[in-house]
């Protein structure tokens, strides 16, 4: 009896959340899957069960390219923001002594988060462009004698913009972790004669995991699921699985853009499972 | 490691302010350039510096409805905030104990945070559009931020009741308080501090969301919208200097909201507990 109390007032607690999800997560999710299987003239879509859709995307060679494109760049982004993120955060959590500034630290790193990731791309343009500071500077210190064009509208401002967007979700979880390991640790692999390198390989690199894997599932969520930080910094010449997507959607083809979204789905739901195997989020919290 | 002035500190540190400036550097560029002179362009150099682009920002014919836009969002944002940390306080409420569908609830919610936007997006807009509804920023546009904001606050309540001490509520218990009286006077105020966290996130994340909104947010930009739909078709200063606004916006309210954390977190301190002092 105190059984079901219990379960039914826990299940009352979270009943909004349950019925928030189902109604803009499960639903919609069952919603694109049914119409992936629909039918579409110019104008409208029409129930059906069809396979047009699939074998129109896995016949494709577009497809194949775009679908690789994503991934790479899930990687690439994956790679430097993992990178970049564990060094900031190594330096807050262990070279940052005093706790103010360590805070001060942390919160420059994470504001950016709250502002908009629409200006901080558009931010990038007096930067990159072809007249842009970057250019200016290297050709004012001679390494150039005329403007680089891939700066902008290219794969590299892509990974740019990427990086920059995204680097404070590796920082957070890491230092996360990095806080939680127990100093006296560090001090007995010191007095055992461990040098700052091999302390840091052995001892802080494996207890960081769980905060890599967070940052990681984050990162490579993020990025497997964009498609406005490509279209915006690629000047639309740069194609992924969000913008195969965005682009049928523009077109009214949702039969379409619905069976792109459950192959795009289906992927990143497999990639986030196996990376949620190596680590307990609850735990980590 | 660990002791100062070796030179991996040096070389860390340096890292780090280059990491700053690569974080802040493009911002506060597009920030100068908003001040450029009524002739300047896109990029440096300045021709000048004045008020005209943000002059040419209130005048609403000039460029789309951007304060209707920023009304929206603000209306959008605040009720997202509400929302968000009620329900976020009842989900995190109910995982403190285990109960029936907890795991997979708890994997839904984690889906919610790792779906692709644009999935969000086109999957309510059919919805909606399959049921003759019209899409509309206050409903569908609502419910697909939802998704975003409700798994951080969740996350956030979970780390906070990890950390909760169940002695608290069991003196209060003890001395007679009911479920209701234990949540209103031991559980709210010592959450309170962790709450304001969930409401920064949860209006913050709604005011800038973009994906999710795309296709749920109907005929009624919100801000967020309303600035993409300039990059393709402003091409002056006027697209910066809303910029400008628009993050200064930003940093008031983090600023806000971290002041009135840092203020309650005292606050509590002060009058949390009072044990050791009352026995002379």
């Amino acid at each position: 009896m105190a059984v079901l109390q219990r379960n039914i007032s826990s299940l009352l607690l979270a009943s909004p959340v349950i019925l928030v999800l189902s109604a803009f997560i499960i639903v919609p999710i069952i919603l694109i899957t049914a119409v992936s299987f629909w039918g579409a003239t110019e104008f409208s879509i029409y129930p059906a069960f069809l396979f047009d859709n699939y074998e129109f995307l896995f016949t494709s060679e577009v497809t194949y390219r775009v679908f690789f494109r994503t991934l790479y760049f899930a990687f690439l982004v994956w790679l430097i923001t993992l990178v970049i993120g564990f060094t900031v955060a190594y330096y807050l959590a262990f070279f940052v002594h005093s706790l103010t500034w360590q805070i001060i630290c942390f919160l420059l790193c994470t504001i950016p988060f709250w502002t908009s990731n629409i200006i901080r791309m558009i931010s990038w343009i007096p930067f990159l462009g072809r007249n842009g500071l970057a250019n200016q500077s290297l050709i004012e210190m001679g390494i150039v004698n005329e403007p680089v064009e891939w700066l902008l509208y290219s794969e590299f401002s892509v990974c740019l913009a990427f990086v920059h967007l995204y680097t404070l979700f590796m920082v957070v979880p890491i230092f996360n972790t990095m806080m939680r390991i127990d100093k006296s640790l560090i001090e007995a692999a010191r007095d055992a004669g461990a040098s700052s390198t091999q302390i840091l390989v052995n001892v802080i690199i494996p207890l960081c995991k769980p905060g890599i894997m967070i940052g990681s599932i984050f990162v490579v969520a993020l990025v497997m699921g964009d498609f406005i930080t490509v279209r915006f910094m690629s000047g639309s010449q740069i194609a992924n699985m969000g913008r195969l997507i965005s682009n049928d959607i523009s077109l009214l083809q949702y039969p379409s853009a619905c069976a792109t979204a459950v192959v795009l789905l289906a992927t990143v739901v497999i990639m986030i499972s196996i990376m949620l195997r190596f680590v307990d989020i609850r735990k980590e919290l | 490691m660990g002791e100062k002035r070796s030179t991996g500190f040096y070389i860390l540190t340096a890292i780090f302010i280059a990491f700053l400036v690569f974080l802040y550097g493009p911002v506060i560029t597009i920030g100068i350039l908003s001040f450029q002179g009524p002739t300047g362009g896109l990029t440096f150099p300045m021709q000048g510096t004045s008020l005209h682009w943000f002059q040419e920002l209130f005048r609403t014919q000039m460029v789309g409805d951007i304060w209707g836009s920023f009304q929206r969002s603000i209306i959008l944002g605040l009720t997202v905030m509400v929302i968000t940390v009620i329900f976020s306080v009842g989900a995190g409420m109910a995982y403190r104990k285990k109960f029936f569908g907890s795991t997979p609830l708890f994997y839904l919610i984690i889906a919610s945070l790792v779906i692709p936007s644009i999935l969000v997006s086109l999957g309510v807009g059919l919805i909606f559009s399959q049921l003759g509804w019209e899409v509309h920023w206050s409903t569908s546009g609502l419910g697909a931020q939802l998704t975003w904001t409700l798994p951080f606050g969740i996350l956030i309540m979970f780390a906070v009741f990890n950390r909760f001490d169940k002695a608290y509520e069991e003196a209060g218990r003890d001395l007679g308080a009911g479920p209701v009286q234990v949540f209103r006077l031991i559980v709210l105020p010592i959450i309170a501090p962790s709450l304001i966290g969930v409401a920064l996130f949860g209006f913050t994340l709604s005011y800038d969301e973009f994906a999710r909104t795309l296709l749920t947010s109907g005929s009624r930009n919100t801000l967020p919208l309303e600035i993409f739909g300039m990059t393709t078709n402003v091409t002056t200063p006027v697209i910066y200097a809303l910029g400008t606004l628009t993050t200064l916006f930003s940093l008031l309210i983090i600023l806000f909201f971290l002041t009135f954390f840092v203020l309650s977190q005292r606050r509590r301190n002060k009058k949390g507990s009072d044990a050791g002092k009352g026995l002379v």
